[in-house]
Order: structure tokens, then C-alpha cells, then sequence
């Protein structure tokens, strides 16, 4: 029986000690005419059989050469990182409740909220949330509760945030009448103009959230956004690429010093670029900072040190008064998990990079998305759409639909980007492409003459 | 072996210029620079260590964790089976590892979530399933916020409560105000079901639904389903299914059966994709045909022999997206893959052995001298002992028995949840432990319960041999200490 270690004769010793005739007795309780008959399910597959299947399906989806980013970035992940994060230990461990007996854990997670703290500035970090959408829909329901000054439930959302991240915001927060503003941009730059934010001023909002570097991969003007926020008392929510902290500012440094505080208010944003594979789209983890004077505030597990009745170091979860299994109803989220497995790759991850090797991911992704950028413009019908400087991402415009393009790109087993036609009509044809520091001379050769052929193509059957 | 020592923060083994440099990507030449006004000024202080260094320090910290591939870890509520190797080996296979989840709809990866969603849909009775929440407490706010929008769309304003009772999950009402609701409690009875004067009292035109966890936290099958469902339904109301304790029924009786109208499943539990130690979990929903039209993207479809992903113009009043993409996908995997290697008469014997497990123990300490929360009824997957009678003769509490079976090499069951029973133990063998496992864990607390009697300092202290004694949870919280003093800003 799979994974079923009983005997016949355990099994009628254990009926003897409950004094039950049959397993079948345990169920007596449960309604006669609720029963559920033979369930409608395949019959088991033995390993051998479930290993071809899989491999079969898997090699279905191949493995194309991907220039998409927009949220999800692909890099090198050290050996070590999978395998020491997949040991029994840690991948069947759960929420270290017990204290004395997941010392390993809660280490980790200490030291993963002290890497967060160095990489965004910031005071305090969570143990990580779902994902960086989620983490924003967080982030926002946080700002509502730590902005004293403002009773709006109000937040604006400029158009450069991911439009995912929007969506999952409205959501999760809608449901608590928060509602969303949304802020223009500037055509020419691709960033958040702050000419489109002067009539909001004087007005009560809750938070201004500025993703750096935004949808685009253009960096925005973080200084002046923060400090139009800060003067307006409105709460600053950073949505950052933990990447990309280490060639650019950290958010706890954005902007003057206004009230005796500096930076963004609350830091969030999407891990998964930290050893985590892009495994469609998930198990990823959100991760989440914040100054101290807001930390009861913040939602999800904390781990904090402490000593043991002896005066030993040790570390546990703290904080917990402010969570679900202590609050019930008044709880500051319900959430339970945190992404307990993937923090420990990133941890591990952060660890063998350190701040040169995670400077010089960085530094190799900015480079070859402006190799891959420069290279790209050359094409006939294709050109840059901003102006702004970028980080790992750039936004093209098309002489004409991506859709085609990107499919006959994926025919020759290349992602060509993502199509930004639906989720921004008023840029036209533009097209969303990212290289990592994974992307070598060859790959982005490989992408460039494969899309002037495609387009040449396609103009000649036009 | 566990590792007894202490080891040294990461930090403390790092030395400016060290570093693991096969992991650093070669230099690219080029004159790409951020703006100097964007830059950072000072590199931030993460660790620098060799390789080996970090292998060894990751390794050891792992040696100090309890966790199912090493021990016994019978922790109520949480369903600590044994995760098969396999499920991970087949979902970290590079093509799945390696896809873009923006890339064009991958059909070997979307048959595996198809078929997941109808092997869910027919072992829960519901007619359509989401993958999408990544975690129970996820899935519960996908539930309820379903139900909200389902009273919306009708026009049915009125409703701004939700009935939870006092047994349930503290995910429950935190959920329910999340999502805008005001959380009317409701107690239970002497013998765990939810008592229905109550319930008639509370019930009405305000009611938007209820949210139960059947068999309950209390370890029971709550009998009184169909009458529950009953008498919500009449007041308009819709029943929620906190699938926390599927493993229990799995195969013997469905939530759709019992009249509910939305679920959750906690893959993680009943379908046996890693804890992780916190997460990644995944909290896919199944709902009733009314409730279909609210789902949260994305949902997998099928059009002829190819499978796509469904989105808002599928289904235009969904309650929208909980994810940057579509969901714990590689946990997805790890479920239906697991769910494949049991296959219709595997699933069965999960409850079958889940249940006999759970009521062996009980009867084999109930034997020992240990009162049962609920010695009427059938254990479901899990029971509860109280200690309340130990508390008062000898002075101990469930914390202290807890923390004493840390040091005979078991993880400790659940301790003061559900809140309702007073010094309780919530147990949950699960059916992949072996009689023998079970038969050491009697043994071991029958020593305790020796110890207990004639030299309670033994749990008073404990524990003895762990990596650490008993820390102090209050100075934690009192004298904050969230962050190496190295790294804080």
C-alpha cells in the first residue's frame, strides 16, 4: 500500500487495543447516506511509471531561450542552494513552534531578515509573505493601519507598477474598502511623472507606491517621488528588485530627511530572483521591511533573538500577538505560512553571493539589457520606447502587433518578451524584454537576427 | 545526528574579500551605469564566505531542526505525513524548473494541472476548482471573498456576517474581517458539535455564511452537517469548508455531499507537498456551480485537445488575481504527483489509516491514564488529550510535556489550540507512521507521565538536549532583537 506501513496483523492488533471490528467501524459516525462511493480517480501509478510520465510532459515545454522578465527573472542559481535547501531537515520541517527543537530554521530566517535589512535599509524585516503581489496587497493594508494622519484608505498606484501587482492589490485590500488611484506617466521617459502628481497635493491619501525600477525596468526618480510624499504626509510603499539593490540606492535612503525620517516607509517586493527558479510562476517568496516604529504593524512571522534559561543565545517567533492564532478577528493579516523553503534557498543564495557576487549579477544584467537593447534597435521596424535609464529590462515598440512576431520567435525556440499591447494600448506595438546576467553574446545574437528575420518575414508576406 | 552546539551566525564567519567566486558571473565589458543621483553608495552588508563555508553553515543549521524525514512529528492540525521523494525529484525536473510563467501556455505542464483540478473536483464533490491560492489562509480569503461577491451580484447587501465557531481555526475570523465581515462566534457542545440553538440564534438576514472545519479542530465529525446546512441555507447564508482536516474523510464522505459551498484544501497537508518550514503551501478552492462564476485567476481550460489558461474574459466576475502569476505552481506539482502514485484506492486508505492510526493512540493513552478531550467519540485523524488534571496534582503543564518529549526524540503535538479545551495536546499520527513509531511515543509518555509523578523538575525544565534550553519568549518580544546589529541600517 503506498506509503502505508501497517501489516495485516498491525492492523488487527491496533482494531483490538480500539476495539473496532474493522477500519470501516472508525467511520460510524459519519452519516450513512453521506457516504461517498468509489471515487472517480486513476488507478496508482508505481515511481517508474510516474518518473516517464513526468519527463514526457516536461519535455513537451522544452527549453526555450527566454528574454522575458517582468517579474520573474531568470539567473544562475548556485549548486548549493537546492541542495542543501531540499535536505529533510528543511524541506520537512514546519513553522518552527517549537522553538528548541528548530533552532536551524529560525537561525536561518534571523539571518534572512538581517540580509533584508542590509539590501533595502531598512529597520526590520518579516520571515516573507506569498509572493511580491501579495506582499504589496500587504503593504497596503499596512500603510492603512500606520498612517495615523490619513483616514482616506486612499493609495495611489502609479501606472508604472506592475499592472499584476494593481490588479492583486484591488483584489485583497478592495474587500476592506481601500480604493486605488492610479497615476500617469510620461510617454517619452517611462517613468512616473511628477507633473502627474502636483493635483494630488494637499489631499489625503494613505501611501504612494513607487516600484523601482518600475514595469518598464526604468528607473524612476525615487528621491523626488518620496520627498512629494512625504511633504504631503502621505506614507511611502517601495516596490523594489532585490537584484538591482545592489547598484541602486536602497530604499531606506530615498529622498531628504523630512520630520526626522528618511526613506520609503515600507518596503516590498518579489524574491524569487534570489536562487529561486522561475518553476512557472511559483513557489516564490514576497519579502517585506519597514522601520521599527511600525513593526507591530506588520503582518506574517518575525524571528527574533533571545537567551535560554541558561543565558545561551537562541531565537524564536516573536511578535506573535499581533497574528491570527492570538487575534483571531483582530488579527493584522490571516496569514499563517510564510515561504518558509524559499527563503532558506535565498538565504543560502545571498550567502554565496555576497555583496560583490550579487554586484556583480547586477552590474552583468543591467549590461547585457543594454547590449540586447542596443542590439534590438538595429532591427528594421524596431526601436526603443523611453528615454529614462534602465536596469534588467527595456521597453520596444514595433512597427506593427507583437503577437505574431513573439509566436514565430517561439518557433525557433526563442521568448521574444512579453506583448504589453493589451495591458498599455496606448503605447501601441511595445514589446517587454529583459536579459540577465545568464545571457551571453551568442544568445542575444541568437534573438537578434532571429527577430529581423521574423520581421523581414513578415513584412515580406505583408 | 542532531547538532547539540551552538553555531555562529553567518555574519561572524565572514571576512571582507572572501567569497564564493565559481558563483559570480563573469565580468561583461561595457559602459551601462546607473545615474549617479540612483547609486548605491556603500555595498550592503551581506555575508562574504567561501563555499565550503556556506555549505557547512547551512548544513549544521539544518541539523538542528525536528522534521519528518528524521523524526516522529505528530502535530495536530498540520498533517506531518511523509512527503515521497518522488513528488519533488518529477516537479524539479529543468523543463518545468526553467519555464517562464509568461511564456506560451506549456501543455505538458498545463495537462498535470488539469488533471489536478479534476481529480480535486471529484474527490472533494465540487464542480470547478481554482489552483491559484497559495496558502490555506489564502484559500480561505478566496472562499469568502467568493461569497461576498456572490451576495453583491445578486443585490443581497444585508449580509455582513459570518458564523465561525469558537473551535475554528484562528485563520477563520481573521480571514472573515479581512474580507469585510463581522465575525459573529458560536460555542460547541459537551461532545464537540456545534450547538444548533446557538447557531438558530445567531442565523438571519445578516448571515453572508459560515465557516466550518469538518471533522472539527476538536478532532470529531461534526454530525450535525446536514441540519447546520440546512438552516444556513434557509437564512440565505452559504457554508464554507475549511478543507484543514480532509486527510480525515478523504475518499469516505465529500464536502459537496455535506452541503458545502465553497472549500479549500490544504495541499500541503492532505496531499503531502513539503512544509518547508513555514511554506510554500497551496490552498486551491472548489466551489458549487453558483459560486463558479467567481473563481480567482487563473484557472485552467481546455479548448478541443489543448489545454490554456482561462482569464477575466472567461470569467468576468471573478473575484480577480491573488498572485504575481498563477500560484505555488511547483507545489501544484508536487500534489498531483503525489495524488498519481496513490490513485483511487491509495486516497481511500490515506483516511483509513489516518484514522486508525489516531484511535489506536488514543485508546493505547487513554490506557496510560491520560484523559481524552472527547472519550465518547471517534478520534477522527487526530484527538486531543487534556492535561488539565495533571496540571492541578503535580504541577506541570502541556508546554512541559511538550518540551519533554523534544528530549525522547519526538516533535511535540500541538499545545493550547483549539483554545476551548484547557492544557491540551492536539495529536495527529497521521497514516505513514508504523505501529512500532506509535507504540515509542506511548512509551515515552508513559515515562513522562512516571517523571511527572515522582520528579517533575525533569519537565519543568526540559528541555535537557536540545541545541538550547527553554528560551524566553517574553524578553523576545519585550527587548527586540529582529536583526544582526552588523546589518541594521
Amino acid at each position: 500500500m503506498a506509503f502505508i506501513p501497517h501489516t495485516p496483523e498491525d492492523i488487527s492488533r491496533m482494531l483490538e487495543v480500539i476495539g473496532a471490528r474493522s477500519i470501516e467501524d472508525l467511520f460510524d459516525e459519519i452519516p450513512a447516506d453521506l457516504r461517498a462511493g468509489v471515487l472517480n480517480v486513476p488507478a496508482p501509478l508505481s515511481e517508474m511509471e510516474i518518473a516517464r510520465l513526468m519527463t514526457e510532459r516536461a519535455a513537451l515545454d522544452g527549453r526555450p531561450l527566454n528574454f522575458i522578465g517582468a517579474g520573474a527573472y531568470e539567473h544562475h542559481i548556485p549548486a548549493p542552494v537546492w541542495a542543501i535547501a531540499t535536505r529533510g531537515e528543511f524541506y520537512s520541517a514546519y513553522t518552527p513552534y517549537q522553538a528548541e527543537a528548530s533552532q536551524g530554521t529560525l537561525q536561518l530566517i534571523y539571518e534572512y531578515q538581517s540580509m533584508m535589512c542590509a539590501l533595502t535599509g531598512m529597520e526590520v524585516s518579516n520571515a516573507s509573505l506569498y509572493d511580491g503581489a501579495s506582499a504589496l496587497a500587504e503593504a497596503c493594508l499596512m500603510a492603512v493601519r500606520s498612517n495615523r494622519g490619513s483616514s482616506s484608505r486612499r493609495i495611489l498606484m502609479p501606472r508604472t507598477v506592475n499592472p499584476t501587482y494593481a490588479q492583486v492589490a484591488q483584489a485583497i485590500a478592495g474587500n476592506q474598502d481601500i480604493s486605488f488611484v492610479p497615476v500617469d506617466f510620461d510617454r517619452t521617459v517611462g517613468r512616473t511623472a511628477l507633473d502627474a502628481l502636483k493635483p494630488f497635493s494637499g489631499q489625503d491619501f494613505t501611501a504612494l507606491v513607487v516600484q523601482q525600477p518600475n514595469f518598464f525596468g526604468s528607473l524612476e526618480e525615487v528621491d523626488a517621488l518620496t520627498d512629494w510624499a512625504h511633504h504631503n504626509k502621505i506614507m511611502l510603499i517601495a516596490v523594489v528588485n532585490p537584484t538591482s539593490l545592489a547598484l541602486l540606492k536602497a530604499p531606506g535612503e530615498w529622498g531628504a530627511v523630512v520630520a526626522g525620517a528618511r526613506g520609503a516607509d515600507i518596503v516590498c517586493g518579489e524574491g524569487q530572483a534570489l536562487g529561486v527558479p522561475l518553476s512557472s510562476g511559483g513557489p516564490y517568496f514576497g519579502f517585506m521591511a519597514t522601520r521599527m516604529q511600525y513593526v507591530r504593524q506588520m503582518p506574517g512571522r518575525i524571528v527574533g533573538g533571545t537567551v535560554d534559561v541558561e543565558g545561551r543565545p537562541g531565537f524564536t517567533l516573536t511578535l506573535q500577538a499581533r497574528e491570527q492564532h492570538i487575534r483571531r478577528s483582530k488579527a493584522t493579516s490571516n496569514i499563517c505560512t510564510n515561504q518558509g523553503l524559499m527563503v532558506t534557498a535565498a538565504t543560502i543564495y545571498m550567502s554565496l553571493l555576497g555583496p560583490r557576487g550579487l554586484e556583480a549579477v547586477a552590474q552583468a544584467s543591467m549590461q547585457r539589457t543594454y547590449d540586447l537593447v542596443s542590439a534590438l534597435n538595429k532591427v528594421p521596424g524596431v526601436k526603443r520606447a523611453f528615454t529614462a535609464p534602465h536596469f534588467h529590462e527595456a521597453v520596444l515598440l514595433l512597427d506593427r502587433p507583437p503577437a505574431p512576431i513573439l509566436a514565430a520567435l517561439s518557433r525557433r525556440g526563442i521568448l521574444g518578451g512579453l506583448d504589453l499591447s493589451e495591458r498599455y494600448p496606448e503605447l501601441g506595438h511595445a514589446l517587454l524584454v529583459c536579459a540577465t546576467e545568464t545571457k551571453l553574446d551568442a544568445d542575444i545574437a541568437a534573438y537578434t537576427s532571429g527577430l529581423a528575420e521574423v520581421m523581414s518575414a513578415s513584412r515580406a508576406a505583408a | 545526528m542532531q547538532l547539540k552546539t551552538r553555531e555562529p551566525l553567518i555574519f561572524e564567519l565572514s571576512k571582507p574579500g572572501r567569497g564564493a567566486v565559481t558563483q559570480f558571473p563573469p565580468p561583461v565589458a561595457g559602459t551601462a551605469l546607473v545615474p549617479a543621483n540612483l547609486r548605491r553608495q556603500k555595498r550592503p552588508a551581506l555575508p562574504e564566505v567561501s563555499e565550503l563555508q556556506a555549505v557547512r553553515h547551512f548544513t549544521r543549521l539544518s541539523q538542528m531542526n525536528f522534521s519528518i524525514d528524521t523524526h516522529f512529528y505528530p502535530l495536530g492540525s498540520c498533517t506531518m505525513k511523509y512527503n515521497p521523494k518522488a513528488c519533488n525529484t518529477y516537479a524539479m525536473l529543468p523543463e518545468f524548473l526553467g519555464r517562464h510563467p509568461l511564456g506560451p501556455e506549456p501543455q505538458g505542464f498545463l495537462a498535470c494541472m488539469y488533471e489536478l483540478q479534476e481529480m480535486l473536483q471529484e474527490i472533494t464533490g465540487m464542480p470547478a476548482v481554482s489552483l491559484t491560492p497559495m496558502a490555506g489562509a489564502q484559500g480561505e480569503f478566496a472562499g469568502v471573498a467568493m461569497i461576498r461577491a456572490y451576495h453583491r451580484a445578486r443585490n443581497d447587501t444585508a449580509r455582513t456576517e459570518i458564523i465561525v465557531p469558537q473551535a475554528a481555526h484562528g485563520t477563520n475570523p481573521a480571514t472573515a474581517t479581512m474580507c469585510g465581515f463581522i465575525v459573529k462566534e458560536i460555542p460547541c457542545d459537551a461532545n464537540g458539535d456545534v450547538e444548533i440553538e446557538a447557531l438558530k440564534a445567531v442565523v438571519g438576514p445578516a448571515t453572508a455564511g459560515i465557516m466550518l472545519t469538518n471533522p472539527s479542530t476538536l478532532g470529531v465529525f461534526e454530525r450535525k452537517i446536514v441540519q447546520i446546512a440546512r438552516i444556513v441555507h434557509e437564512a440565505g447564508g452559504l457554508l464554507y469548508y475549511d478543507g484543514a482536516n480532509l486527510n480525515a474523510i478523504l475518499g469516505k464522505v465529500r464536502p459537496g455531499d455535506m452541503g458545502f459551498d465553497v472549500i479549500h484544501m490544504n495541499l500541503h497537508k492532505t496531499f503531502s507537498t513539503p512544509h518547508g518550514g513555514g511554506g510554500p503551501g497551496s490552498g486551491a478552492v472548489g466551489v458549487s456551480t453558483r459560486l463558479k462564476p467567481f473563481l480567482p485567476l487563473p484557472i485552467v481550460g481546455k479548448d478541443g485537445a489543448r489545454y490554456r489558461w482561462l482569464t477575466e474574459r472567461d470569467l468576468p466576475q471573478s473575484i480577480g488575481r491573488l498572485s504575481g502569476f498563477m500560484g505555488n505552481a511547483g507545489v501544484n506539482l508536487r500534489a498531483y504527483i503525489y495524488m498519481r502514485l496513490l490513485g483511487r484506492e491509495g486516497m481511500v486508505r490515506v483516511a483509513e489509516f489516518a484514522a486508525l492510526n489516531a484511535n489506536y493512540l488514543m485508546k493505547r493513552l487513554q490506557a496510560l491514564g491520560f484523559e481524552a478531550a472527547y472519550p465518547e467519540r471517534r478520534a477522527s485523524h487526530e484527538f486531543i488529550i487534556t492535561l488539565k488534571q495533571e496540571q492541578k496534582a503535580y504541577h506541570v503543564s502541556a508546554m512541559d510535556v511538550a518540551k519533554r518529549l523534544l528530549d525522547y526524540g519526538f516533535h511535540a503535538p500541538t499545545t493550547y489550540f483549539p483554545l476551548l479545551v484547557p492544557e491540551c495536546l492536539l495529536i495527529e499520527p497521521t497514516e505513514t507512521e508504523a505501529k512500532e513509531d506509535l507504540d515509542r511515543f506511548c512509551d515515552a509518555l508513559a515515562s513522562i507521565r512516571e517523571e511527572m509523578q515522582h520528579d517533575s523538575e525533569k519537565l519543568t525544565s526540559a528541555p535537557h538536549t536540545m541545541p538550547v534550553r527553554r528560551l524566553d519568549d517574553v524578553r523576545a518580544a519585550k527587548q527586540l532583537d529582529l536583526v544582526w546589529k552588523g546589518t541594521a541600517a
